[in-house]
């Protein structure tokens, strides 16, 4: 790849008048050696996936072998339907197909990780929330997929995606500012927005700990998904509007780094603290232990 | 840089419910399958770590057997991988281990085939968002990512062997991205690990096999279908 920070990356589509998610397919054809219809094809093979999950998660019976988990993304999909929800029914559409993906994969239903499984709810929340919003076609789904995952790969080679090694701000902090960074850049922004929009959404997860009850990525990965498929929207409209994260995103990156680094390993992943050592979190990793 | 494209990032299509402990150990679980060549008569799988404290949760255990069953990661079918395991014949134990083990997602495969010579123990790590290594075959350390198509050669640790097989590989144009060696001894067996940018065809596989003092030429491609 051709960029290794967020600033080298707006420079070089800018530079060669393209958007992110266009530079990124031509970085990943030139990278693998295949073409570039293949290496499109493949995304456009993975968003199949993620539309099926979101249909699955709000219409099959999601409850995950442990029992603790399921059927919230039905939930909040029936109150929205029944009632006025608080977000308005935009969010609460994103919400609810983000829970809805990770309910799928609670239950052992097939997912893409973007980046990880833990995190696998909110870009297709985003996504197919606003395709049916906004009336886009596949083919500019597929290309935002690029676009996400150019974000990704600045952040995980300058930080981490993963929970064990950095803590939830990590998996579903990147994959918020992965969300956010899309959106903009379906919705016109330029790639100067589209980066300020990732260091706007990362600045509101730093230092979120990953703390899983049981071990298990159910509670609370399931519902800090449909926390940040909103607030990936929210990264995007101030994008959009042009508020600009006046720390840059690539000095944001290295925040996350130094903030995971430090992160106790009780709070990485490991169920030895947060969440998964509070009173009812040891009463249910107990009760999960004794019924194996 | 250890995240090298596109999809180690949107990546890859699994079943749930976690990158590490149900994709990472379901690829493990199919360079088993692939080294071993053909699928084992009976399998001992041993947990470490926090592989061994929540395997059962995550389904690690059915991750890896379905591996063994040539599945993919996102094979709908690896949920019931025990039960289609016992089906067609394959003895399946799960225990956890103690001791030293080089990472916190950590799995012992031995696998046994029909025959008392036909065995083969392999050490993996799963490392995140489903990517693995394999770190130990058969007590040979090698770090083998599965990212490429990847060719196993074990031979004896004679002067010439290698130029001899990177020779063949330079013929049939294919490009090495990783290479490593380790031998049991000095003039011992040895096993080379090569990592390649384009899927070996069948015939350079067949050279390398005429190759002297080249005992077994083995090929790994997680990319290919089963």
């Amino acid at each position: 790849m051709n960029f290794q920070t967020l600033g080298e990356l707006a420079k070089l589509a800018e530079e060669r008048g393209i958007g992110i998610g266009s530079l990124m397919l031509e970085e990943q054809s030139a990278e693998s050696g295949r073409p570039k219809e293949l290496e499109f094809a493949k995304m456009a093979d993975y968003y199949e996936v993620m539309k099926d999950a979101v249909r699955r998660g709000l219409t099959d019976n999601t409850t995950s072998p442990s029992g603790l988990t399921g059927l919230d993304a039905q939930r909040v999909k029936s109150y929205s339907e029944s009632d006025e929800p608080c977000l308005g029914g935009a969010a609460s559409e994103a919400m609810a197909y983000a829970l809805a993906v990770s309910e799928v994969n609670a239950s052992m239903g097939r997912i893409i990780a973007t980046p990880t499984a833990g995190s696998c709810g909110i870009i297709p929340g985003v996504f197919i929330s606003c395709q049916e919003r906004f009336g886009w076609d596949d083919q500019k789904m597929v290309y935002g997929l690029f676009t996400a995952g150019a974000i990704g790969y600045v952040i995980a080679n300058n930080s981490f995606v993963s929970g064990a090694e950095g803590g939830c701000q990590a998996e579903v902090g990147s994959a918020i500012g992965m969300a956010a960074a899309a959106l903009t850049e379906l919705r016109g922004g330029t790639p100067a927005q589209v980066v300020h929009a990732v260091g706007l959404a990362l600045k509101n997860t730093l230092g979120l700990i990953c703390d899983p009850v049981g071990g298990l990525v159910e509670i609370p990965c399931i519902v800090r998904n449909g926390f940040g498929a909103v607030t990936a929207l929210a990264a995007a409209d101030m994008a959009l509007a042009g508020v600009r994260s006046v720390i840059p995103s690539d000095e944001v990156i290295q925040v996350m780094l130094e903030v995971g680094s430090a992160m106790p390993e009780k709070h990485r992943e490991t169920a030895g603290g947060g969440l998964a050592q509070t009173p009812t979190g040891r009463q249910i990793m107990n009760d999960l232990k004794r019924s194996k | 840089m250890r995240f090298k494209d596109v999809f180690s990032i949107i990546g890859p299509a699994m079943v749930g419910p976690s990158s590490s402990h149900t994709a990472g150990a379901a690829r493990i679980g199919r360079v088993g399958r692939q080294l071993f060549g053909r699928m084992p008569k009976s399998v001992e799988v041993t947990f470490y770590g926090s592989f061994a404290a929540t395997y059962q949760g995550h389904g690690t255990d059915r991750a890896i057997i379905g591996g063994l069953l040539d599945f993919t990661t996102d094979d709908q079918r690896l949920p019931q991988s025990l039960s289609l395991a016992a089906e067609v014949g394959m003895e399946v134990t799960f225990r956890s281990g103690t001791g030293l083990f080089p990472h916190p997602n950590t799995v012992k495969l031995r696998l046994y085939g029909d025959e008392p010579e036909e065995k083969l123990t392999l050490i993996g790590v799963s490392i995140g968002g489903g990517n693995i290594e394999i770190v130990d075959i058969d007590g040979f350390s090698v770090k083998l990512t599965g990212t490429y198509p990847t060719i196993l050669i074990r031979h004896m640790d004679w002067l010439g062997v290698l130029a001899n097989v990177t020779e063949v590989i330079r013929k049939w144009e294919v490009n090495i991205g990783h290479m490593s060696l380790d031998r049991k001894q000095r003039s011992g067996e040895a096993l080379t690990v090569l990592e390649l940018d384009a899927a070996a065809e069948h015939l350079l596989l067949h050279d390398l096999g005429d190759l002297p003092a080249v005992h077994a030429v083995t090929e790994i491609n997680l990319d290919a279908g089963p």
